[in-house]
């Protein structure tokens, strides 16, 4: 069966004045209808730009420079703007971290709501108030009748991305890209939000890209999980698995880090050193300098994500 | 020094309350009120009448959600606020009313570090100038090559190279400036330190290397830390006791194992079980009902009361006082009532 997205050795290039950054490379993998996949790694490895890429909202000087982003049968990729527009807020819709800054702030949540709705329908605003309406339920938001006359800041940070949740699925889309939806917010709030995601991912069948640095979110809310380094995916499998037996040493140092690995009031687990910036990616491997596996062949040759023994995508030459 | 004990508290807080007017000048103030001008005030209640107190050598984390005052709290003990009623008394002396110039010597024992290395470090300074500046002013004796000594010494024990002192804050990444603000802190020899979400700002694996080195350097020099903090599992890691505060208000303290294991408090209850646990065993969380209400106008009786599974006509009406247990101080009707 063909799957709902597609991403195949997706490369994104930055066009700088002395230099050309490559912010990913060859980023593959699939969702699956009604399917939830984890984005997980640290700030700068790409995730977020992973998600711009499959909308096309890359801005200059960033550019796909290969690869294929095949949705529903089409190439995202080589659409023109005008074409993505039907997609982009319709069969796929984003949720971004800050709800305050996604909103308008001088317009009523009706207004938001009714024009998202007739950018892709031609419907009359009676019927569009309607949907709006329907899908303020859907979200849980009491009173949602007072809501629409609301403006975002008369709201909480939860209600609000409770409203941009609510926006994001006017159009019943196939997929939802969230990126890191719950960063701004409490623990409590988070926990709400989260379980609401998955709720509605789970009802109509949704298709959830979740990108986020918190690898216990990820694990309590998605299927299969990816873990970017430095722009590439270095392991990929289901979520369970690679949270319980992670393979590529990256995995396994940000896994060890985590205070809930280790025993109350111990030295954690740390990866020495930081992510390299693009525009000084060490040779081979970009994970060779911190990794304490690194043989001569890691610092010659670059690896590339393959199947091994276990099943598991892993991007290591040290694993077999 | 010596004939302290350990049970002899650092650290005391009593009944401090921190309000911030926001009415702004006289004229916002003047307001129609039944037919007459009257001039009303708003205050920000950010910490009401919070108690407790730190041993030494121990660290006390301060968890909470956004706006339930715990940095207000930090910065009151520091005196960055002054706090607007109660005390704080260091090693059995009064602090919260000193004058800057009786404060001087409490300012070498108690230090404080910031959550953004970015907004804390002054970018317009050498990491050298950063650290000698706080050893000049309270060494006046000591000598330039003694100075310099000192801040190359802590540099090192903050696992940065000593060649860098010359560098400025821009050059560095976010988790060697948490670095130098912990050096900053750890120059002048203090014996407690409040480290206000000291992590937040940090990558996963650069937190762990943060937290690895509040530890050591608690190991080595009998540092007693307030940690401030919304990352629960951070908190489970490296506490000795965790205070939980909502609406400015104390609602538990107890020991870490004992709040983690046996919450008793309803709004401690919801906290945890909100904590994501690694491992995807997706255990139901306790949903709160509503929004936490403004600390302008704060709720009758007890904050909690609003959202409250268990709230009943005394929660509305009273205040709960903060009662001892055998394993902790609670502040709710039900816990003493034994309701839950």
């Amino acid at each position: 069966m063909q799957p709902l997205l597609e991403v195949k050795n997706l490369c994104v290039e930055f066009a700088m004045r002395s230099q050309v950054l490559r912010a990913l490379r060859d980023v593959s993998f699939t969702i699956g209808k009604g399917e939830r996949l984890g984005l997980v790694g640290e700030s700068g490895a790409g995730k977020t730009l992973t998600g711009f890429s499959i909308l096309n909202l890359i801005s200059k000087p960033g550019y796909i420079s290969g690869g294929s982003i095949l949705f529903e049968g089409r190439d995202l990729a080589e659409l023109t703007i005008e074409q993505i527009r039907d997609i982009r807020g319709n069969r796929i819709s984003m949720i971004f971290q800050d709800p305050m800054m996604t909103l308008n702030p001088v317009l009523t949540i009706r207004t938001q709501m009714v024009e998202t709705i007739k950018a892709h329908q031609k419907i009359s605003d009676k019927e569009a108030e309607k949907i709006a309406l329907d899908k303020l339920q859907r979200v849980y938001i009491p009173s949602p009748e007072k809501r629409l006359d609301q403006y975002p800041h008369e709201l909480s940070g939860g209600m609000r991305q409770r409203i941009v949740i609510a926006i994001s699925l006017l159009t019943n889309p196939g997929l939802i890209i969230a990126d890191e939806p719950t960063t701004a917010l409490d623990v409590t709030i988070q926990a709400e939000i989260m379980d609401l995601l998955l709720e509605l991912c789970r009802d109509e069948d949704m298709g959830l890209l979740l990108i986020t640095h918190d690898l216990a979110v990820v694990s309590e809310v998605t299927q299969k999980i990816a873990v970017m380094y430095a722009g590439r995916i270095v392991e990929m499998g289901p979520t369970r698995d690679v949270v319980d037996h992670p393979e590529h040493p990256y995995t396994r140092g940000l896994i060890a880090a985590l205070p809930q690995s280790c025993d109350q009031g111990q030295r954690l687990l740390q990866i020495p050193g930081i992510m390299p910036s693009l525009a000084n990616l060490p040779s081979g491997c970009s994970f060779h300098p911190r990794c304490e596996l690194c043989q001569d062949i890691c610092k010659r040759e670059v690896p590339v994500l393959e199947t091994k023994a276990s099943g598991r995508h892993v991007a290591c030459f040290m694993v077999k | 020094m010596a004939e302290q004990t350990n049970d002899t508290p650092l650290l005391q807080v009593r009944n401090v309350t921190k309000h911030f007017d926001i009415s702004g000048g006289l004229l916002d103030q003047l307001k129609w009120k039944e037919g007459k001008m009257r001039r009303v005030r708003t205050l920000v209640k950010a910490v009401n009448g919070v108690t407790f107190r730190i041993l030494p050598g121990e660290t006390l984390s301060v968890v909470g959600e956004s706006g339930c005052g715990k940095s207000t709290l930090g910065r009151a003990i520091m005196r960055i606020h002054r706090p607007t009623s109660g005390e704080v008394i260091y090693r059995g002396k009064r602090v919260d009313n000193l004058s800057s110039h009786d404060m001087k010597p409490y300012r070498r024992k108690m230090q404080m570090v910031f959550q953004d290395p970015y907004a804390s470090l002054n970018p317009r300074m050498t990491v050298r100038q950063i650290l000698e500046e706080p050893v000049r002013f309270h060494n006046p004796g000591m000598s330039r090559d003694e100075v310099k000594e000192h801040v190359l010494h802590t540099l090192k024990q903050v696992g940065l190279d000593p060649d860098w002192n010359n560098q400025f804050p821009h050059e560095f990444s976010g988790g060697q400036r948490q670095r130098i603000s912990i050096a900053r802190a750890l120059v002048l020899d203090p014996e407690f330190i409040v480290a206000d979400e000291p992590i937040a700002a940090l990558d996963v694996s650069i937190q762990a290397q943060i937290l690895n080195l509040l530890m050591d350097m608690q190991q080595k020099r009998d540092l007693t830390y307030l940690f401030i903090s919304h990352d629960l599992s951070v908190v489970e890691h490296i506490s000795t006791r965790v205070a939980v505060m909502y609406l400015g208000h104390l609602c538990e303290v107890a020991p870490v194992k004992e709040i983690f294991n046996n919450p008793k408090h309803p709004y401690t209850q919801a906290l945890l079980s909100a904590i994501p646990r690694l491992g995807g065993k997706k255990k139901s969380h306790i949903r709160l009902g509503g929004d936490v209400p403004t600390p302008i106008n704060l709720p009758s009786g007890c904050v909690f009361h609003g959202r409250c599974r268990f709230a009943d006509e005394r929660c509305r009406q009273e205040m709960p006082p903060i009662v001892e247990h055998a394993t902790g101080r609670v502040a709710c009707h039900a816990v003493e009532e034994e309701r839950i």
